[in-house]
Formats: structure tokens, sequence, C-alpha cells
């Protein structure tokens, strides 16, 4: 399931140039789980709330300093950092691994985790299709959708929120420092690939998709870490796309 | 009852003592004028003039320090359809690598009325497909938008603006960094347009041979450092024209009633 949202996100992130704020808001959440840890309860919800914070804080930066929009994610992302280095101290006396939240932790998935990750994956496809054609505007030319009416603040919002809800879903699986692999991989390989944006859509889902399932066998036969493995996954299909581009270019 | 004459010199733009600062620094002070429908206005000025500043106040990127705009009688705070409005902005450095084919970015045109998620309906390719060919560009409906040239390229950003068919057309500079050659043809297009549809345009222009050629030599206003260059589009024959439409229509329709009344 998050084959399919992370790189839907991930697309429109990378397109505007945002592809460091997945980055950003997977450290919040970081923080957030190891907070959720520390309290002794809920790590994924402290997780959503967290990236959802550092999304609103990004917004709110990112019309400071408007030409220099990654230095908002610098800022959020040192700050996250900070907050989960003093929450994993706080925690050692709880047995807490911050290994797993780094990297992912797999095996102790609950059902109540994947009915979340159920609940975020439908909640991302309607909204992401509802809208997809004010998202490709805003991605494409955002001055353009602003004239044209829409409201650019509140889809910028929207597309914090959802990246917020896709990262802390993923967390568990790939880990926190490899969310944004999930994010950004697929949409690179689709930027080789793709002409139209309705391609490009359907190769970051298919990419994505592959690369968790993959990543998720390979990783289970060789008793691999799982978050590591799928993101190799993705990069060898990224070397794959660009050395057969290569070979397609020399030939033509 | 009496017989109302046909409203032809509506004011689509109206600015009224607008006045922008930047920084503490003032780029444009008290600055008025107002746009009448079918008016071709040419916006002349230099560089930090304040011309982009104006024409962004005008489609609602910017918010005047002080001063009131209005479009279409509106104030532009409460300004709804802006399905009316054609924006073509300054060229702006496209990424080359953006996966969207022109016929994409043309329909994104159609965005404000969107609602719900689905597939272009029939209508919606068939505008497209028209905008397209107005603009001559009809066969590269399916190339990416990054592999086009800077002229073909405006083309296509005008063929969006045109989607909504709007009564209104905006264009900041839109022939920077385009051969002489196409922006000869370009200007072509955007004169039989004004001259051959029912549409008011405001263009900021560097391009003084065609602005002075198309909208006479002397600007008809000034404001600040801003030269206001303006062509009236047949205005006054379209005003006595509709007007004794709008007067013969009242004229059978009171015979009608007249004739039922007996």
């Amino acid at each position: 399931m998050i084959g399919i949202t992370a790189p839907l996100i991930g697309i429109f992130l990378v397109l505007r140039r945002l592809s460091m704020i997945g980055d950003t808001l997977s450290h919040a959440a970081i923080a957030g789980v190891a907070l959720g840890f520390v309290i002794g309860d809920f790590p994924i919800i402290f997780g959503l709330l967290f990236s959802l914070l550092a999304s609103f804080a990004i917004e709110k930066l990112r019309k400071s300093y408007k030409s220099y929009a990654e230095l908002s994610l610098a800022i959020i992302m040192s700050g996250s950092i900070a907050l989960a280095s003093i929450f994993f101290t706080l925690g050692r006396d709880l047995s807490m691994d911050a290994n797993s939240f780094l990297f992912g932790f797999i095996y102790t998935l609950t059902a109540t985790d994947l009915w979340a990750m159920f609940a975020v994956t439908v909640a991302v496809l309607i909204i992401v299709g509802r809208h997809l054609h004010g998202l490709f505007l805003i991605t494409f030319d955002e001055e353009a959708a602003s004239v044209s009416g829409l409201p650019v603040s509140y889809y910028n919002v929207m597309i914090s929120v959802l990246t917020a809800l896709v990262i802390s879903i993923s967390i568990k699986i790939v880990g926190g420092l490899l969310v944004s692999a999930l994010l950004t991989i697929p949409a690179a390989c689709s930027l080789l690939l793709a002409r139209s944006f309705k391609q490009s859509i359907i190769t970051v889902v298919i990419v994505g998709e592959l690369a968790v399932i993959a990543g998720l066998l390979i990783a289970g036969v060789w008793n691999l870490a799982a978050g590591g493995t799928i993101v190799l996954v993705l990069i060898a299909m990224l070397l794959l796309i660009l050395l057969g581009r290569n070979i397609v270019s020399r030939v033509a | 009852m009496s017989i109302g004459t046909a409203d032809c010199h509506r004011d689509v733009i109206s600015v009224e003592s607008v006045s922008f600062s930047y920084q503490q620094k003032n780029v444009l002070s008290n600055v008025s004028f107002n746009v009448k429908e079918r008016d071709f206005i040419g916006l002349i000025g230099t560089n930090g003039a304040g011309k982009t500043t104006m024409l962004r106040m005008i489609v609602g990127l910017l918010k005047p320090t002080s001063g009131e705009i209005r479009i279409f009688g509106e104030p532009i705070s409460q300004f709804k359809e802006w399905n009316r409005i054609g924006y073509v902005p300054q060229k702006n450095a496209l990424n080359p690598l953006f996966p969207a084919t022109v016929k994409e970015v043309v329909l994104s045109g159609l965005v404000g009325k969107r609602k719900w998620f689905g597939a272009h309906s029939r209508e919606d390719y068939n505008k497209c497909d028209d905008a397209l060919m107005a603009m001559g560009v009809e066969d590269l409906a399916d190339k990416r938008i990054g592999q086009l040239s800077g002229g073909q390229q405006q083309r296509v950003f005008l063929a969006r603006a045109l989607i909504n068919n709007p009564s209104l057309l905006i264009l900041d500079e839109p022939t920077v960094g385009i051969d002489h050659e196409t922006q000869e043809s370009f200007f072509h297009m955007i004169k039989h347009m004004h001259q051959h549809h029912n549409m008011t345009f405001l263009m900021v222009s560097h391009d003084m041979e065609m602005i002075k050629g198309y909208l006479g030599e002397q600007p008809a206003s000034t404001a600040g450092k801003l030269n206001f260059y303006i062509r009236h589009s047949h205005e006054t024959q379209d005003c006595v024209e509709q007007n004794l439409a709008h007067s013969l229509k009242h004229l059978r329709a009171q015979m009608a009633s007249a004739k039922e009344g007996k």
C-alpha cells in the first residue's frame, strides 16, 4: 500500500522542487515516534502529529523566505533531529532502540498499523484523484493556478498534510531515514520515462509498488533489513532505466 | 417604458489611485486608468517602472498597498469569474524535463471549472483542439512541453489562456526571448484576434515597433513611468450597431404585444 501512496505524493513534491520536504517531515516523524515511546503509547499518532506540525511550520517559513524554500527545510530538519536525540536519551531506560526508528521495524507491525495504512491509502487515493487537475496545474505553474482562481494555499497545505500522513504510516516499514527514497526515487524514474503527466503518475505507482513487493520478498528470503532492501531495489531500478535509456539513445 | 441603450462602454478593468510599495520603496504611486471593453492597451515603461507589478495586481497575485482595482465592475477581492480572464505570464524558465504534454498544459486552463476527478469530457478535448488550431500548433499536441522552442511554448501558453474563451486577455511581454520572425507572426495573430473576436487586451511589451504600429505613435495617457497606448476597436461603430439592434428588438416586442392585445 505504501508502494502506491508514497510515490504518488512524491511525484508532486519532486516536480515542485520540494524533494527534501519528505526527508524533513520524516525526521520530524522520527521525533514524534520517539516521544510516543517515551510516553509509552501511540507512536504512530505522535509521528503523524509531529510531521503535521512540521509541515505547517515549513509552509510558514516558506512564506518568510520565499526564494529560499530549502532554508525552511534545513531549519525544521535539524530541529527535529535535535528533539529526537533528546527523546532517545530520555527513553534509554525503556530499552528503546533508536535503530528501529531510523531503519524500520517491520516485524513489529500490528493489526492497528495495517488498518491505519489502509485508511491512509484510501484517503490519499480519493483526495489525489479528486484534485488531480488542480494538483497538476499548481505543480506546473503556481501563478497560473492562482490566476485561474484555485485556492493555492489550501492546496499547499493539502499536499503537506498528505505527505505527513504517508510518511507516518511508511515509517514502520522503511524507517525514518529511508522514507524519502520511497517518495523521490520513483519520481526520478518517471522523469526519465514519461512523456505526459498521466504516464508519469502511472510510472511512479508501478515502480513504487514493484520495488516494495520485490524488496520485501528479497528481504524475507535472505533475512535482510526490509527498508534498506526496498530502497536498494529502487536504486537498482533507476540505474537500469538510466542504462536502458543510454542504450536506446545510442542505437537510435 | 423607455428604450434602454445597449451598454457597450463597460469598464473591464478600472484602476483607481493605486499605489504599490515593496520594502519601503515606491514602485507605483497613485496610478489610475480604465480599460473599456474591446480596447487594446499596450503598457510600456522602462525596466523597473512597475509594468509587471501592475499586471500582477490586476490578476490578483499582488495586493496594492493602497487604492482599488475593479475587474468587470467588481472589487478584485470579491471577483470570482477568473475563467473570463486569460493570463499569459512572462516566459518562465520551464523545466525541460517536466512530464506534461502540450495537450495537458492547454487543458489545465480549464481547471477552475473542474470540481470532480474524471477524464476530460469530449467537449474539453474539442476546446483544446480549437485553441491549439487557432495558435497553429495542433501538430504539437502530444509533444512534451519541454521539447518545444520558446516561440512554440508561448503559443501553447496563449492557447491555454484562450481555452476558456476569455473576454479579457492579459499578456506580460509575450515575445521576450523569441526571434524576430516568430514575434511578427505572434503579433499578427494577436491583432487578428483583437479585430475579429470580442476580446479586450492588456499587453506589456518592449516592442515599440509593434505597439506604435498598431496603437499609435503617442501614448494616450501616462502615469509615473508607465505609458499607456490605446486602440479602441471599432467601438463607436459597434455601439451604434448594438443600440440599433437593441431598439429594433424592443420595437418588435412592442409590435408583437400590440398584436396580441387586439
